[in-house]
Order: C-alpha cells, then sequence, then structure tokens
C-alpha cells in the first residue's frame, strides 16, 4: 500500500487536509474544508501501516459501508469515502464539543440527569436500529450531543448492519469491543440482536448513576465471560436513596438473556419519559444479586448456551411497536369504545412485546380558566385515567406493557400528534363518530390525526347497527 | 458502467425477459451470462438465440455444465436433468448447439473473473456451498470479484486482506459496496429455477464505477413457465419446483 497521502495543506478528492487533532490506536482525525460544504468537518484515516492492529482495517471497512448509509440528526453525516486502493478515509460532519466521557470525573450524576441522558441516548438507539444498524461499541466516549441536545452516537467500526455483509464476523477469536459495556450474548458470537446495545446503555446508566461499573473492569475473556452468570449488586445496594423505577429500569437492560429486557429502544425511551408509569416488579426493590444456586443454574445449565436462529432486526423491531389507543372517555362512546378495545385486541395479539399507550385529551377552552376539580370537587384528571384503566381491563395485558395519560390541550388532535412524535409512537388507534354536530362544528380529530400523523394510523368506526345504539 | 449479470437461465423465457426488462429499466450497459442457458426449462431455442444476440452486441458469456451437457454425452446428471437434456439437444440446431460448444470455462474483464461454478477447478463443476469453498475458489485466483452461479441461491463471500472469511446471504434491492481492501466472491441465484424458497427470478447488477453489488429479484409469470413444461413432455417436477422455488 503506498504512503499516507495525508498532510495538512494536501488536497484530496476536493477536501484540504487541516490539523491533526487525534492519534488513536485505530485511526487518526483531521480537520478538512471542501469548497460548498459549510458544516466542520473531520477526515478519518484509519492507521494500516505494517505492524498495526488488524482490526484498525477491518472495523474501518465497516465504518466506510456503514456510516454513508446512515441519516437523521443522530449520526454524523458523511461527506465522502476513500477506498485502500489510493488512500482509505470517511469524511464526516464534526459534531462540537465533548463525548459524554469528558463527564467521567463528575459521576454519580443526579438522577434526573442520567434519566434525561439516557432517554437522548436511547432515542438514537431506537433512529439507529430503525436504519438496521447495531451500533455494539455504546459508552460514554461514543457519544455526543448536538447543540439543540439531540445524542450522536459515533464511532461504527464495530457495529453491525443487518443487511450487508458482517465484516467482523469470522475476523476476531475473542469477540471485541469495550469489555466493561459488552452484553453477554456478544461474548456467544451474537452480533445481530438490537438489544445489546440496550444492555451496553444499562451499563452507562447503572455507572452515571451508582459511580461503579456494574461488571468491572476485566479485559480478559475469564473476568467478562462471568457477566453470563452472575448479576451485578442492585444499585440499592449501592445507594439507599436510589429510585425504585430507576432500579427498574436499570436492572432490566442489563439482564442476561436479551428477551428479558425491553423489547425495543424506543420502549425503553418511553419508560425513562415516563418513570411515574414504570411497572415495578420485584427487580425495583431488590437489595441483593441472585443467590448461588440460581448463578450455578445459569453457569451450567446448557440451554443457556443454545445458539438461536439469526434474528432479522426490521422484524424484532416490528414486533415491539408502541401503540397509541385514542380513547373518549364522554358519555355516548360505549359502542365506538367497545369497537377500539377490539381492534387493540386484535393487534395486540400479533404483537406479543407491543406496549399499549391509552390516551385521553381533557379539553381545555380557550378562554375560560379551566379548573382540574369539576363541580362536585372531583378531580377530573383522575377520574380520566381511571376510566382509561377501566377500558383496558378486559385487555388482560400485563402491566409493564400498558401506560394511561389524560392529555390537557385545546386541541386535542394537536396534542394527540405531539404526544405521538416525542414517544415514538409507531401506531395511533383511534375512533370516528359517524356523525355528531360537534364533529360537524369543529372538524374531525381522527381526519386530522390520520392526515397528520408520521407513522400508521387504524381510524375506527363502530358498525352502523351499533352506532345507533348511542 | 452497469453491468447486468444473469446465471442459471435454464431455458425459462418468462423469467428471463422479465429479468432483461428490469435490468435495462435500471441503465445496464453490458450483459453478463454465467452460463447454465439451457436444461429445465422449456424454452431453449429462445433462450440460445438472446444469449448470442447479447454476446454480438458485446456481452460476455462463459459455459455451464447444463451447456457442455448438450455438446457431450459424457456429462453426468440425475435422471430429470438428463431427460430435458436430451430434449433440449433435439430443440437447438447445429448453430445454437455450436455456440454452446465453444463458450469458454472462464472471461475475464479488467478485476473480475466470470465462471459458471467456482474458480478453483472450473471443469469440475463443484458448487460452493459453505465459506470454505468459498475460500477456495477466492485463493484460486487473484481477481477482485469472481461472479459465479451453479447453485441456484445467492451468497456474497469475502476475504481479508489477512485471509480472514466472511459470509452474507444478500438482501434483495440493498446495493453492497464491495470493498477495494478484500476479494469478493458473488454467487448469483438463479434466473430460470431459484432454489433459496423464493421463487421470483434473480440477477444482480454491479455498478463498477461505485463497485456496488446489488442483488435483484424479479416477479414473473411462474404458471406459465410451469405450463410450458408441462405441455412439452418434461418432468413434472421441474415444473413444479419454480413454484415454490426448491
Amino acid at each position: 500500500m503506498a504512503k499516507s497521502l495525508i498532510e495538512p495543506g494536501v488536497e484530496l478528492d476536493g477536501f484540504t487536509i487541516g490539523e491533526c487533532v487525534h492519534q488513536g490506536g485505530m485511526a487518526t482525525l483531521w480537520t478538512v474544508t471542501h469548497p460548498g460544504i459549510n458544516v466542520p468537518l473531520l477526515m478519518k484515516v484509519p492507521r494500516v501501516a505494517e505492524g498495526e492492529d488488524p482490526a484498525a482495517i477491518v472495523s474501518f471497512e465497516m465504518e466506510q459501508m456503514i456510516v454513508p448509509r446512515l441519516a437523521g440528526p443522530h449520526v454524523p453525516g458523511c461527506f465522502g469515502t476513500g477506498d485502500f486502493d489510493r488512500q482509505p478515509y470517511v469524511v464526516m460532519e464534526r459534531i462540537p464539543g465533548k463525548t459524554l466521557y469528558s463527564r467521567i470525573d463528575e459521576l454519580p450524576l443526579s438522577y434526573e440527569e442520567a434519566r434525561v441522558i439516557g432517554g437522548q441516548i436511547a432515542t438514537a438507539l431506537a433512529d439507529l436500529h430503525r436504519q438496521n444498524v447495531i451500533h455494539h461499541d455504546i459508552k460514554p466516549s461514543s457519544i455526543m450531543f448536538r447543540p439543540s441536545g439531540e445524542c450522536v452516537l459515533i464511532d461504527f467500526g464495530l457495529s453491525h448492519h443487518n443487511q450487508l455483509p458482517d465484516l467482523l464476523q469470522e475476523e476476531f477469536r475473542l469477540p471485541y469491543g469495550t469489555a466493561p459495556y459488552m452484553a453477554p450474548e456478544r461474548l456467544r458470537g451474537v452480533r445481530d440482536d438490537p438489544r445489546s446495545d440496550l444492555f451496553s446503555l444499562g451499563v452507562l446508566l447503572y455507572f452515571f448513576t451508582t459511580g461503579e461499573r456494574p461488571f468491572g473492569e476485566s479485559e480478559t475473556l475469564r473476568g467478562m465471560k462471568r457477566r453470563l452468570w452472575r448479576d451485578p449488586y442492585p444499585p440499592r445496594k449501592l445507594k439507599a436513596d436510589y429510585p425504585p423505577w430507576l432500579q427498574e429500569i436499570v436492572l432490566r437492560c442489563i439482564e442476561i438473556e436479551p428477551t428479558w429486557r425491553h423489547p425495543t429502544a424506543s420502549q425503553l425511551a418511553f419508560e425513562l419519559a415516563h418513570p411515574e408509569q414504570v411497572k415495578l416488579t420485584s427487580r425495583a426493590e431488590r437489595l441483593r444479586r441472585d443467590p448461588l444456586s440460581t448463578v450455578w443454574r445459569r453457569r451450567f445449565n446448557q440451554g443457556m448456551t443454545v445458539q438461536r436462529a439469526k434474528s432479522d432486526v426490521s422484524e424484532q423491531l416490528a414486533s415491539g411497536p408502541i401503540l397509541v389507543v385514542a380513547i373518549d372517555t364522554e358519555e355516548g362512546s360505549t359502542a365506538l369504545n367497545e369497537c377500539l378495545r377490539r381492534t387493540a385486541a386484535q393487534l395486540l395479539s400479533t404483537l406479543p412485546s407491543a406496549r399499549l399507550a391509552c390516551l385521553n385529551v381533557l379539553k381545555l377552552g380557550r378562554v375560560t380558566i379551566d379548573r382540574t376539580l369539576d363541580e362536585q370537587g372531583n378531580n377530573k384528571h383522575i377520574d380520566r385515567l381511571v376510566a382509561l384503566r377501566h377500558w383496558a381491563q378486559p385487555l388482560g395485558l400485563d402491566e409493564s406493557r400498558l401506560t394511561a395519560h389524560v392529555l390537557e390541550a385545546v386541541d386535542p388532535a394537536a396534542a394527540i400528534l405531539e404526544f405521538t412524535r416525542a414517544n415514538s409512537v409507531d401506531h395511533i388507534v383511534i375512533g370516528a363518530r359517524q356523525s355528531s354536530m360537534l364533529r360537524a362544528l369543529l372538524g374531525s380529530v381522527s381526519a386530522k390525526v390520520a392526515a397528520e400523523a408520521a407513522c400508521t394510523v387504524t381510524v375506527v368506526r363502530p358498525p352502523p347497527s351499533a352506532a345507533k345504539q348511542d | 458502467m452497469r453491468l447486468a449479470i444473469f446465471a442459471d437461465i435454464h431455458a425459462n423465457r418468462h423469467a428471463f425477459s422479465a429479468c432483461l426488462d428490469v435490468a435495462r429499466a435500471r441503465g445496464a450497459e453490458r450483459f453478463v451470462c454465467l452460463g447454465d442457458i439451457v436444461g429445465y426449462g422449456a424454452d431453449p431455442e429462445w433462450a440460445v438465440d438472446t444469449v448470442m444476440g447479447l454476446v454480438d452486441d458485446g456481452a460476455i458469456a462463459v459455459l455451464g455444465n447444463h451447456d457442455h451437457a448438450v455438446g457431450t454425452a459424457s456429462e453426468t446428471m440425475n435422471a430429470e436433468a438428463q431427460a430435458a437434456i436430451e430434449w433440449t439437444r433435439g430443440r437447438l440446431s447445429v448453430p445454437q448447439r455450436r455456440f454452446l460448444g465453444e463458450l469458454p470455462m472462464t472471461q475475464r474483464q479488467d478485476d473480475r473473473l466470470y465462471v459458471h461454478s467456482e474458480a478453483s477447478h472450473p471443469a469440475r463443476w463443484h458448487y460452493v456451498r459453505d465459506t470454505p469453498d468459498a475460500a477456495r475458489s477466492i485463493a484460486a485466483t487473484n481477481a477482485h470479484i469472481t461472479f459465479c452461479g451453479h447453485i441456484h441461491k445467492p451468497a456474497l463471500y469475502s476475504m481479508s486482506s489477512a485471509a480472514k472469511m466472511t459470509s452474507f446471504i444478500p438482501t434483495s434491492d440493498v446495493p453492497v459496496q464491495l470493498l477495494g481492501g478484500r476479494r469478493w466472491l458473488a454467487v448469483l441465484g438463479s434466473v430460470g429455477q431459484p432454489r433459496d424458497g423464493n421463487p421470483a427470478a434473480s440477477f444482480a447488477m454491479l455498478d463498477t464505477t461505485t463497485r456496488e453489488l446489488t442483488y435483484c429479484r424479479v416477479p414473473y409469470d411462474v404458471e406459465a413457465a410451469a405450463d410450458q413444461i408441462r405441455a412439452n413432455g418434461l418432468p413434472h417436477w421441474l415444473a413444479d419446483r419454480l413454484l415454490v422455488g426448491k
């Protein structure tokens, strides 16, 4: 291979090389400029000279394949790549500021700040997973934030793209990555499960809220393998004031079996956005690690080490959507609500990992000052929540899959759309009233939601005979 | 330049004409045929004439084992394939048989090698079933990309500069950049008799500038192709298998 062409002032494919800003074990980073491109740019150049780590080449090749295909605010934009036959490089948008690693000296962070950061990372992961990519190296130094607050994931050298060849497949005898954050299934060679990223995020949340790494820092295979059977100390054991909802989330993220974790990053983001609605299980209160009998069973249970079939990332995400059902709790909606419940039940029966958010909008007057109490002094908000839970009860859903939300808004359709956007909802089920004076006067909520939502919308209408009964 | 590459057409006019239409619509400028133009299917004359026409216009074509068997009785095959070969031999004219008989085993174009079965022993018609088979083929050539068919199931293998292998089942219509730092073996699915459980016809397109390879699937009138096989008295299994892609 030719000697590196990269030096300050050199021009390569229209990019003018500036200064070297980072020299790592795998790659060097240079600032570059290009006429017509106005965002700050970085050129990443792999270290490929004789005697360098062979991982540098393979992980660079992965980035070369994956980064140009990524889009959206949660990844750096890609502006060009060069191949090995001349000079390998990737030119990416330079994200201003420092990585999350710069906060390490401030640990532990407040629970609230960790919750917000965790939610931002989970949202970014959800966006990445939707693009068929598993990051596989989630850790503080691969996380940055845009000035607008959006989390940006960087360093895709260990990533897996479900629709492209996985070049790391057979390259290394040992799983390659950052030991403290590596999911247990990675130690068995599994590279196609997006929930491996949720495990790493759980380790990060544990570390950022307790100041301790749950699985230590051992880099040896033997040390890393312990996480296949040994669970870490529950955070409450380290910090007595640790909120149960947060322990519930963190311990679920770092479950040994991927199927026990949150089904998708979107669902994890949803829980972090609604801590008061997190269904607390025995995880939440735990103060001790699992008893030795459990640990031994895990260690010697052959069934746990059976390889599973290859998974399809997009199929897995599609099986765990967030569904919203918009429910009117007013009198006279019985038939429609029954139809909504039937539709929801049909959807849920085919989607075992879906979660359901029941939504009701408490309409505020434009002019009048609304009071949260009605004439009888009852709290309207609480009444509605009770009504939503009552609606959902016949579905028989596990509470960890069900939440209820009462939004207060002047414009119900706008409130439903905003909730959908903020929570990455995949599917809205909403009823349309057949004929009503109000609808004629105010326009249809369901029509506006169906027209403007970014996700799938199912509009439910009761059969004509049922509609007449109301 | 955009290349459209076809393997294992197997005298299936409905499938091949559907693939040619899609390839042209996607801007194919040159064509490559990886052998087994005939055998199994009911339209050998049309298939050979079409490939001959493409070759006259600059296409590249290599020999497949079924093409070879039409000219020599020595090629051993299973009973159904043999029945189809004998039927085919009777249908083809002397110039058509001569065209098949004169096809080369391999062809080289820039840094690409085209071969029907695999590159290590092209005349032995070995299948590329797994990574070791692929490694043998890649090791036998200095080509950056080898294209082959024969097994009727699409796959994409690569070998790194450290001789480490990767294997991959391609996703339809998702281009893969065949990186310059490693060497590749692209195993194509079959145009005329897919066997990967998907009855749609299979071919691939390569953009030689960006080095992006795209595996394509084309739905076609499978019923009509199957009916024609039955109507010509060929073994019924050759018709039935088209419907299930097995």
